[in-house]
C-alpha cells in the first residue's frame, strides 16, 4: 500500500489553458480521498494525471515515495474504473479480469485464485463466461471493480464510476465500494460531481473549483466550516441560504435591518461594511426561540419531499430556502419568523469569497 | 427509437423506391438473365445466327487449361492486393488516428487515390514502371535488376499488384480509421493501465475489436479485385504476356469481345456471378454472427 502526494501539479493545454492550477495534497496510506466540484473543475484530469494517462506540465506526482511523472500507466501499481466501464467487450468476464494479470506474467493458477476469488465478493460468480454486452449495468460496474482488485494495486482510481447507474443501484453500489475499501484497506482517489457520494464515501473530502482546491477536510468539516462561500453553496442540499448583509459590531450583523448575533465572526470588522451571511436551509427554525435571532420570511410555495417540506420564499428581498419536517410548518403558511442559532451563522467576505470566522 | 417510417397507402412508398428498382432491373436483372440465356447458346462468328447448345459452354468452358490458369491468376493477385491493400491502409489508418499535427491533411491526402479512374491508375503506373521510360523503371534496370513487366509475367503482376492495391487503400483507409474512432479511447486507456503496452494492445483489443471492419474490408477488396480492377488490367498488360496476368474478369472480355465467343464468355459471366453472390452472402451471414463482440 501507499499514500498519494501531489505538489503543486498543474496541466496546462494546448492555447495555454490551465485545467489544473497548482494542487498540493496529500492522501493518507489506505485512506478513501474524493475529489468532488462540478464539472470542468479539473478533478478528472487530476486524477487522469495519478493515472499517468494525461502528461504533468508542472509540479510532482509521488505513489508512495517514488515520483511517477514520467512512469507509464503500467508501471505505476495503480488500477481505475472508469465511467464508461471501458471493459473490453470482445473477452469475457473471466477474460477482463485475467487481462491485467496475464500481461504482468502472472501464473496461471494464481490468476485463477485471485479472478474467482474477486468474483466471489463482488457476487459476479455465474457470469464469469459471460460477455460484458450480456450484463446489466450494475453488473459491468462490478466486473470493472474486479479488474481493479484482481491487481492487488497500491492505489485505486475510480473516475465518476456510478453516474451511468440508476438512482437506486447508485445507492447500492456507494456502499458496496465503501465496504470494499474498507476490507481491503487500498488508498482510493474518487472522482464524482454529486456531493452526497462525495459526503458519504470519503474520509478526506476535496472539494474543487476552478482548477484550484477550494478545501479540504473531513466531510464533516467541510459541512460545518466552509471555508469558501463556493464551498459552502456547493456540500449540502439544499444549498446553503447567502444573504446580503452588514457589519454591525463584534458578534452581530444586519440583513435588512434585522440584527442576527454570530458566534464565528472574525474579530475588527469595521462596521458598516458589506459581508454575506451564509445560514443552512436546515439550520433555521420557525418561531422565536431563546438565545437566537430572527428574521422575517414571506413564503412563495412550498415543495413535499415527504420527511420534509422545502420552503421557497424571500428574506429581504433575497431568494430563501428553509427545510423543516413535515407538519412542523402549516403548508399555507405566507409569512414565517425564523430563529438563527448564533453558532449556525457563516460569514463571508463578498470580494474574496473567503470565510470571515475566527482565525 | 422507431426507424421505421409509416405511409397510408401505396403509391407513395412506391414512386420512393422505383428509381432505384428501374437502376436495379436495367443495370443488373436484364443483363444478368441475359447472360444466362447468352450462355446456353452458341453464335456464329458474325452474330447472324444462333442456337441452343444446352451446357456444351459450360463443358467447353471447364476443358480449358487456360480457365484454370485464370483462377489461379485471380486467386494469387486477389490474395496479393487485399493482403497489401488492407495491411497498409490499416498501418496508416492507425497513425492517422493519433492527434498528431497535419493528421487532417495527410488524410485528405490519403484519400486522393479513390478518385483515379483504374486506367487511369493503371497508365500512371505503367509509365513508372516503363523498361525504357519510366522514372522507377529504368534505375531498376540500370541497376542491375532485369526488370521488365512487358514480356516477364511476375514483373507484370507485380506491377498489377501495385497498381491495384495504391488505389484501393484509400477505401480501406477510410473504413479502418471510422473503426478506429468508434472504439472507446477509455477501453485503450484500460488496456494500458491493465499493463499492455501498444503493440499488445493492438493485438488484444484493438485489431479484434476492428474484426467487423477487417471482414467488411475482405469480401468488398475481393469483389473490388474480382471486377474493378479490370481497367488496370487492360491499360497496364492487357492479360499478358502470354496470358499471365489475365484473371477470370478479364478472360469474360477477351473470350466475349477479342475472340468472338459470346457464349463462351457468357457462361463465364455466370460463374463469377455465382462465386460473388456466395461471397456476399457468407459476409452476410459471417457478419451477423461471429465477428460480432
Amino acid at each position: 500500500m501507499a499514500g498519494v502526494t501531489l505538489d503543486t501539479v498543474r496541466k496546462i493545454y494546448a492555447g495555454n489553458v490551465e485545467a489544473v492550477k497548482g494542487v498540493s495534497l496529500g492522501i493518507e496510506d489506505g485512506s478513501f480521498c474524493v475529489l468532488v466540484g462540478p464539472s470542468g473543475c479539473g478533478k478528472s484530469t487530476l486524477l487522469r494525471m495519478i493515472a499517468g494517462l494525461e502528461t504533468i506540465s508542472g509540479g510532482d506526482i509521488k505513489i508512495g515515495d517514488r515520483v511517477v511523472n514520467q512512469v507509464e500507466p503500467a508501471d505505476r501499481d495503480i488500477a481505475m474504473v472508469f465511467q464508461n466501464y471501458a471493459l473490453y467487450p470482445h473477452m469475457s468476464v473471466y477474460d477482463n479480469m485475467a487481462y491485467g494479470l496475464k500481461n504482468r506474467k502472472t501464473p496461471k493458477d494464481e490468476i485463477d485464485k485471485r479472478v474467482k476469488e474477486a468474483a466471489r465478493i463482488l457476487a459476479i460468480e455465474p457470469f464469469l463466461d459471460r460477455k460484458p454486452r450480456a450484463l446489466s449495468g450494475g453488473q459491468r460496474q462490478r466486473v470493472a471493480m474486479g479488474r481493479a482488485i484482481v491487481r492487488k494495486p497500491q492505489v485505486f482510481l475510480f473516475d465518476e464510476p456510478l453516474s451511468n447507474l440508476d438512482a437506486k443501484l447508485r445507492v447500492q453500489m456507494r456502499v458496496e465500494i465503501k465496504r470494499l475499501q474498507k476490507a481491503l484497506g487500498v488508498t482510493s482517489v474518487y472522482v464524482t460531481h454529486d456531493q452526497v457520494e462525495a459526503m458519504t464515501l470519503s474520509d478526506k473530502l476535496v472539494v474543487m473549483s476552478g482548477g484550484q482546491i477550494e478545501q479540504v477536510g473531513t466531510p464533516s468539516e467541510v459541512y460545518r466550516r466552509p471555508e469558501t462561500r463556493f464551498v459552502a453553496t456547493f456540500i449540502g442540499s439544499p444549498p446553503m441560504n447567502i444573504l446580503p448583509g452588514k457589519v454591525e459590531g463584534p458578534g452581530r450583523v444586519s440583513v435588512g435591518g434585522q440584527t442576527i448575533a454570530v458566534t464565528d465572526m472574525r474579530d475588527g470588522l469595521t462596521p458598516g461594511s458589506a459581508i454575506e451571511v451564509g445560514l443552512r436551509p436546515e439550520d433555521v427554525q420557525a418561531g422565536g426561540g431563546a438565545g437566537s435571532s430572527s428574521i422575517a420570511m414571506d413564503v412563495d410555495f412550498v415543495e413535499e419531499l415527504g420527511a420534509t417540506q422545502l420552503f421557497h420564499g424571500k428574506v429581504a428581498g433575497t431568494e430563501f430556502v428553509v427545510q423543516a419536517s413535515t407538519g412542523q410548518i402549516a403548508a399555507d403558511t405566507r409569512k414565517l419568523t425564523l430563529s438563527i442559532d448564533p453558532a449556525n451563522v457563516h460569514l463571508f467576505d463578498p470580494q474574496t469569497t473567503k470565510r470571515l470566522g475566527r482565525d | 427509437m422507431e426507424k421505421r417510417a409509416h405511409f397510408s397507402g401505396w403509391t407513395l412508398p412506391l414512386l420512393l423506391i422505383l428509381p432505384q428498382m428501374a437502376i436495379t432491373v436495367i443495370f443488373f436483372y436484364l443483363p444478368a438473365s441475359q447472360a444466362i440465356w447468352q450462355s446456353f447458346l452458341r453464335e456464329d462468328a458474325f452474330g447472324l445466327a444462333s442456337e441452343f447448345v444446352g451446357f456444351e459452354n459450360y463443358i467447353a468452358l471447364f476443358e480449358q487449361p487456360e480457365y484454370y490458369r485464370a483462377m489461379i491468376t485471380t486467386v494469387i493477385f486477389s490474395t496479393l492486393v487485399a493482403f497489401f491493400s488492407m495491411s497498409i491502409a490499416l498501418l496508416l489508418a492507425t497513425q492517422a488516428d493519433k492527434s498528431i499535427r497535419l493528421a487532417h491533411g495527410f488524410k485528405t491526402l490519403l484519400i486522393w487515390p479513390y478518385a483515379v479512374a483504374p486506367a487511369i491508375a493503371g497508365v500512371l503506373w505503367m509509365f513508372m514502371f516503363h523498361p525504357t521510360l519510366g522514372t522507377l523503371g529504368r534505375p531498376l534496370n540500370v541497376m542491375g535488376f532485369n526488370w521488365n513487366p512487358m514480356l516477364d509475367g511476375t514483373d507484370a503482376m507485380i506491377l498489377l499488384v501495385f497498381s491495384a492495391t495504391w488505389k484501393h487503400i484509400s477505401y480501406n483507409f477510410l473504413f479502418f480509421l471510422a473503426g478506429l474512432q468508434a472504439i472507446p479511447k477509455s477501453v485503450i486507456e484500460a488496456g494500458a493501465i491493465d499493463g499492455a503496452g501498444p503493440l499488445r494492445r493492438f493485438w488484444t483489443i484493438i485489431f479484434p475489436l476492428l474484426s467487423p471492419t477487417t471482414f467488411f474490408l475482405l469480401v468488398v477488396t475481393i469483389v473490388y479485385v474480382f471486377f474493378e480492377t479490370f481497367g488496370i488490367i487492360d491499360a497496364v498488360t492487357g492479360g499478358g504476356p502470354a496470358g499471365t496476368t489475365t484473371t477470370l474478369v478479364y478472360k469474360v472480355y477477351a473470350d466475349g469481345r477479342s475472340g468472338g465467343d459470346l457464349g463462351l464468355s457468357a457462361a463465364q459471366s455466370v460463374v463469377l456471378m455465382v462465386i460473388v453472390i456466395s461471397l456476399t452472402a457468407i459476409q452476410f451471414r459471417y457478419v451477423e454472427r461471429k465477428v460480432q463482440y
